[in-house]
C-alpha cells in the first residue's frame, strides 16, 4: 500500500487548461473520493495518477517516488473502469490473472490469488465464463476481482457503479466499503454521485472547473461547505439560496425578514450576501410566523415529502418527514433556524466560520 | 494565461529527449510500411505519369521523350473521339451508378427485415461482387451472344428484337451491355454499405413513428432516408469516381466498339496507351480525367458541407 | 402484431428475383461448361443439357497452362492479402488510436489514390520496376497489388479498431502490458473478424486484377489466371465449353473466400467505415 502525493499538478491540452494547481496528499490506506459534475477534471486527475494521461506541470509521487515519467505498467496501480473493460476473448479466470501472468508470477501463486479473489466476490462458479455471458453486476465484480488479485499499491475507481441499476449500485457500494475495510488499500474513487461520495469516502475532494473546491470528511462538506458550489452540490435535494444583505450579525432577506445569526461575521455592514439553507433544515411554521410561500408541487418520496415552493417568486424546496405536509394548503409558512444558516459573500465563499462552532 | 501555461509545460516536461522522440514517432512507425508502399508505387509513378502528359512518349519510337509543353492538350481539344468518350463516360457512369444505387437500396431494405434463411440469401445476392470483373464481363458478353447465350432469344421472343442478334454489336444499344453487367456486379457494393447503415438506425425511432401513426412510406421518408443520407452521399461519390475510372468491363466486352459507341474516357486511355502505344497522349487524357473527377468530388463535398451547415 | 400475407409474399418474391438475377449468369457459365460440344448449338437455350460432360474441365486441367496460372494467382493473391493485412493493421491502428500532425495528410493521400485512373501508372511503374528486375515476376505483381490495396484496407481496419473501446487497451497497460503487448494480446485477437474481412477482400481484388497483370507479365510462366483466361479466350474463341470451364475454375477460390468473409464485411462497415 502506498501514499500518493500530488503537488501543484496542472493539465493542459494545447491551450486549454483543464486542471489548475491541484494539491492533494492521500495517506496510506485512505479512501478518497473525487466528486464533481461532468467535465470538472476528476477523471482526468485519476487518469493522470494511473499514468494514462501525462502531467503537464507539477509533481506526482507514489510512496514518495516521483512517477511523472513512469509508464502506467510500472506504477503498480489497479484501476476499475466505468465500462469494466473486461477482455472479451478471455474467460473470467484469465481476465483476473492477466496482470499476474504479465508479471511472470508462479502458476500456483496465480491460481491461489484468483481463487482468493473469486471467493471474496462470489465468482467461483463463473471462472470459466466469458464476459459476454455475465450480467452487469457480475461483470462489475470481475472488474473488481481483476484489481484485487494484484495486491497493488493503490486502487483507482473511475465511476465504477454508474452502469448498474439503483439496487445493484447500492449493494456494490456497500461491498466496496466492506472490502476497503478488509484490505485497507489506498483507494481513489471518482464519481458524480454525491451519495456515493458521502457513503464511501474517508475524505471527499469536491472539484469544479478543474479546481479543487474543498477537501474534507463527508460530514464536514455537508455541515460547512467552503463555497456555494460545494453547498449546492452536496446534499439532495440541493441547498436553497436566497439573496440577502448583511449588517451587524444578522441578515436581511428580500422581504425584510431579519434572521439573527449566532455570531458576528467578518463582513462589512451592508454587504450583499447569499444565504443558504438545506431543505431538511427549513421549519414549517404556523400561520403568522416566518415567511409565506405558495406551494407549487408536493412530492412524496416515501421516507419524507419534498415541497416545491415559490418564495418571493424564487424556487424553494423543503424536505420534511411530517406526513401532514401532504395536505399542505395553497400557502405555507417557513422559518429558518439561525444555526442552520450558511452565509456566502459576494464571491460565493463561505462567510461563517469553517471550524465547527463549539 | 494559456500561453504561459504552455511554455511552463514545456519546461516542466522532464522526459528524456529519446523517450519523447520515441513517443512522438510511434504513429509514424506504425504507418511507415503502408506509406512507403503508397509513395513508391503510387505517388512517385503518379508524378512521373503527370510529367508524361507534357512529353512525347511513344513506346516504339526511340527518338521520343522530349518535352513538348501543352501540345497533347491542344491535340486533345480538337480530338472528336475524346469528346465522344466524355459524353459516353457521363452516360455510362450516370446510368450505372443510378441503377446500382436504386437496386442496391431496394435490396438493402429487403434484407433489413429478419426472415428465415437471411444469411444464405444475403451471401447469394452478394456473390456477384466476388466475381472477378473481367470474368463478369466475359460472362455477360457470352450471355448476349446469340450463338451461346439465351438473352437474344428471350428478347426476340418478347418481340423486343426483330431477330436474335447481339446488342453488343448494335451501335444504338451496345452501351447497355456493359451497363447491365456493371449493375449486376455493383449492386452488392451499395447493398452492403446501405445495409450496414440501415442496421445502425435505432429501432425505437420506427416504433415511435408507428405509434405516432406514420405509414411505411412516411417512416421511410422521414427516418430512413435522413439517416442514410450521409452514407448515400459518400458511397455515391466514391462510386461515381470509381465507375468513371472503371474500364475492365468495356475493354473485355466491346473494346470500345462498335464505332466508338461504347468508348469511355478510361477505355480510351487504355486504347491510346496499349493499342497506339502513345503513353504521352494517354497520360494527358488521364490528367484531364483526374482534374474533372477532383473537381466533381470537391463540388460534392462543398455541397454536403453547406447542407450540413444549414441543417 | 397482425401480419398480412401479401407484403410477406411480395417481400419473398422480390428477394427471389434478386437471387435469380445474381446467380443466373453464373448458372449459365456452369451449364455451358458441362454441355458436350455436340449439343452446344442444338440445345443453346435449354436450361440444362440432356447430357453432361466433364471433358472441358479435363482438357483445361490437362492440356493447358491453367494449373500454372492457378498456382501463380494463388501465390500472388495469397501473398498480397497477407502483406496488405499486416501493413493495413499497423496503419489502421495508427489512424484509429493516435492524434498526430501528419494524420490528415495521410488520409488525404490515401483518398487521392482512390481517385485517379490507375492506367496512368502503368508506364511509370513499368519504367521503375524494369531495372529492379521486377517485371515479368510474381514479386513485382505482389508489390504493385500490395500498394494498390493498402489504402482501402487501411480504412477498413481503422473502422474495426475504432469499434474496440480504448478502455481495453488502457486496462491492459495498467495490468502491466507494454503498448505493443496490449496491441498483440488484446486488440489483435479482437480484430480477427476485421482481419478475416480484409484478407478476403484483398485476396478477391488481387485475384481479379487484369490490367497490371497484363502489362507487367510476358509469357505463360508468370501469368495469372485473368491473363491466362483472356489469352485463352482470344486464342480459342470458338471453344465456349472450355472457356467457361476455365471461368468456373477461376471463380471458385474468389467465391469461396467471399462466402466465408461477407458476414464480417457488413459488420466492419456497420462499425463506421462509411460514416465519412
Amino acid at each position: 500500500m502506498a501514499s500518493i502525493d500530488i503537488q501543484n499538478v496542472k493539465k493542459a491540452y494545447g491551450h486549454v487548461q483543464v486542471l489548475h494547481d491541484i494539491d492533494l496528499k492521500i495517506k496510506d490506506g485512505e479512501f478518497v473520493v473525487l466528486v464533481g459534475p461532468s467535465g470538472c477534471g476528476k477523471s482526468t486527475l485519476l487518469r493522470m495518477i494511473a499514468g494514462l494521461e501525462g502531467v503537464t506541470a507539477g509533481e506526482m509521487r507514489i510512496d514518495g517516488k516521483r512517477v511523472n515519467e513512469l509508464h502506467p505498467k510500472d506504477r503498480d496501480i489497479a484501476m476499475v473502469f466505468q465500462s469494466y473493460a473486461l477482455y472479451p476473448h478471455m474467460n473470467v479466470a484469465a481476465n483476473m490473472s492477466y496482470s499476474l501472468k504479465l508479471r511472470k508470477a508462479a502458476k500456483e501463486k496465480i491460481t491461489a490469488a484468483v481463487a482468493g479473489a473469486a471467493s471474496k466476490l462470489g465468482l467461483e462458479a463463473l471462472l470459466d465464463r466469458r464476459p459476454r455471458a455475465l450480467s452487469g453486476g457480475q461483470r462489475q465484480r470481475v472488474a473488481m476481482g481483476r484489481a484485487i488479485v494484484r495486491q497493488p499499491k493503490a486502487f483507482l475507481f473511475d465511476e465504477p457503479l454508474s452502469n448498474l441499476d439503483a439496487r445493484l449500485r447500492e449493494q456494490m457500494r456497500a461491498e466496496i466499503k466492506k472490502m476497503h475495510g478488509e484490505l485497507k488499500a489506498t483507494s481513489i474513487y471518482v464519481t458524480h454521485d454525491q451519495i456515493e461520495a458521502m457513503t464511501l469516502a474517508d475524505r471527499i475532494v469536491a472539484m469544479h472547473g478543474g479546481v479543487v473546491q474543498q477537501v474534507g470528511a463527508p460530514l464536514e462538506l455537508y455541515d460547512r461547505p467552503a463555497n456555494m458550489f460545494v453547498a449546492g452540490f452536496i446534499g439532495s435535494p440541493g441547498m436553497n439560496f436566497l439573496e440577502a444583505t448583511y449588517a451587524g450579525g444578522s441578515v436581511t432577506l428580500a422581504d425584510r425578514t431579519v434572521v439573527t445569526l449566532p455570531g458576528a461575521l467578518a463582513l462589512d455592514d451592508g454587504a450583499k450576501v447569499t444565504v443558504g439553507i438545506r431543505p431538511e433544515h427549513v421549519v414549517l411554521a404556523a400561520e403568522g410566523e416566518g415567511m409565506a410561500a405558495t406551494v407549487d408541487l408536493v412530492e412524496p418520496t416515501g421516507f419524507g415529502i419534498i415541497l416545491h415552493l415559490s418564495l418571493h417568486g424564487l424556487a424553494f424546496k423543503v424536505f420534511t418527514t411530517d406526513r401532514a405536509a401532504l395536505s399542505a394548503g395553497p400557502t405555507v409558512h417557513v422559518a429558518f433556524p439561525s444555526t442552520q444558516i450558511h452565509v456566502f459573500d459576494s464571491s460565493g465563499v463561505r462567510a461563517n466560520p469553517l471550524a465547527p462552532q463549539a | 494565461m494559456s500561453m504561459t501555461a504552455d511554455a511552463h509545460a514545456r519546461r516542466q516536461d522532464r522526459r528524456p529527449w529519446q523517450k519523447r522522440l520515441a513517443d512522438a514517432s510511434e504513429p509514424y512507425l506504425y504507418s511507415a510500411p503502408a506509406l512507403i508502399l503508397i509513395i513508391v508505387v503510387m505517388l512517385v509513378p503518379l508524378v512521373v505519369g503527370i510529367s508524361y502528359a507534357f512529353r512525347d512518349i511513344q513506346l516504339l519510337n526511340p527518338f521520343s521523350g522530349g518535352f513538348i509543353g501543352l501540345e497533347h492538350f491542344e491535340t486533345l481539344s480538337k480530338d472528336k473521339a475524346f469528346y465522344t468518350a466524355l459524353k459516353n463516360t457521363l452516360w455510362w457512369t450516370g446510368a450505372s451508378v443510378f441503377l446500382q444505387f436504386v437496386f442496391g437500396l431496394i435490396l438493402a431494405l429487403l434484407l433489413d427485415k429478419p426472415f428465415m434463411g437471411r444469411g444464405i440469401v444475403q451471401a447469394l445476392v452478394f456473390l456477384p461482387w466476388a466475381v472477378p470483373s473481367f470474368l463478369g464481363g466475359l460472362n455477360w458478353a457470352w450471355l448476349f451472344n446469340p450463338v451461346i447465350g439465351p438473352l437474344p432469344h428471350w428478347l426476340y421472343g418478347l418481340g423486343l428484337m426483330s431477330q436474335p442478334g447481339n446488342i453488343l454489336s448494335d451501335p444504338q444499344y451496345a452501351m447497355w451491355g456493359p451497363i447491365i453487367a456493371n449493375v449486376w456486379w455493383g449492386i452488392p457494393f451499395f447493398a452492403i454499405t446501405l445495409l450496414a447503415a440501415l442496421q445502425s438506425i435505432p429501432r425505437d425511432l420506427y416504433e415511435a413513428a408507428s405509434i405516432d401513426g406514420a405509414s411505411w412510406f412516411q417512416r421511410f421518408w422521414s427516418i430512413t432516408l435522413p439517416f442514410l443520407a450521409p452514407t448515400i452521399a459518400i458511397t455515391v461519390l466514391l462510386r461515381t469516381v470509381w465507375v468513371s475510372n472503371f474500364a475492365d468491363l468495356i475493354v473485355v466486352m466491346t473494346g470500345g466498339g462498335p464505332a466508338d459507341r461504347t468508348q469511355i474516357v478510361a477505355s480510351y486511355i487504355f486504347t491510346q496507351a496499349f493499342k497506339a502505344l502513345d503513353f504521352g497522349y494517354a497520360s494527358a487524357i488521364a490528367l484531364v480525367l483526374l482534374v474533372l473527377l477532383l473537381a466533381y468530388s470537391l463540388l460534392i463535398i462543398l455541397l454536403r458541407q453547406t447542407l450540413l451547415n444549414k441543417g | 402484431m397482425k401480419t398480412s400475407l401479401l407484403p410477406t409474399v411480395a417481400h419473398r418474391l422480390a428477394l427471389l428475383a434478386y437471387v435469380i438475377f445474381a446467380l443466373f449468369p453464373l448458372f449459365w457459365l456452369l451449364k455451358v461448361s458441362v454441355t458436350p460440344n455436340s449439343l452446344l448449338y442444338s440445345e443453346g437455350v435449354r436450361m440444362w443439357p440432356s447430357q453432361t460432360t466433364w471433358e472441358h474441365y479435363a482438357f483445361v486441367l490437362q492440356h493447358s497452362a491453367f494449373p500454372t496460372f492457378f498456382k501463380n494467382s494463388l501465390i500472388v493473391s495469397g501473398s498480397t492479402a497477407v502483406i496488405v493485412t499486416i501493413c493495413a493493421s499497423l496503419s489502421g491502428y495508427a489512424l484509429s488510436r493516435f492524434h498526430f500532425r501528419a494524420k490528415y495528410w495521410i488520409v488525404a493521400l490515401m483518398l487521392l489514390t482512390q481517385m485517379f485512373p490507375l492506367v496512368m501508372l502503368v508506364a511509370p511503374i513499368f519504367k521503375i520496376l524494369t531495372p529492379l528486375g521486377l517485371t515479368n515476376s510474381l514479386t513485382g505483381l505482389i508489390v504493385v497489388y500490395t500498394a494498390f490495396n493498402v489504402p482501402f484496407a487501411t480504412f477498413l481496419m481503422q473502422s474495426f479498431f475504432d469499434a474496440i473501446p480504448k478502455d481495453l487497451e488502457e486496462a491492459a497497460i495498467i495490468d502491466g502490458a507494454t503498448k505493443f503487448m496490449a496491441f498483440r494480446e488484446i486488440i489483435l485477437p479482437l480484430t480477427l473478424p476485421g482481419i478475416a474481412a480484409t484478407l478476403g477482400f484483398v485476396f478477391t481484388a488481387a485475384w481479379s486484377e487484369l490490367l497490371f497483370a497484363l502489362m507487367l507479365i510476358n509469357g505463360n510462366n508468370a501469368a495469372t489466371f485473368p491473363v491466362g483466361l483472356l489469352t485463352f479466350v482470344s486464342k480459342f474463341s470458338v471453344d465456349f465449353g472450355q472457356m467457361m470451364a476455365a471461368g468456373i475454375l477461376a471463380l471458385i477460390p474468389a467465391a469461396l473466400f467471399f462466402l466465408l468473409i461477407q458476414r464480417y464485411l457488413v459488420q466492419g462497415l456497420t462499425a463506421g467505415a462509411v460514416k465519412g
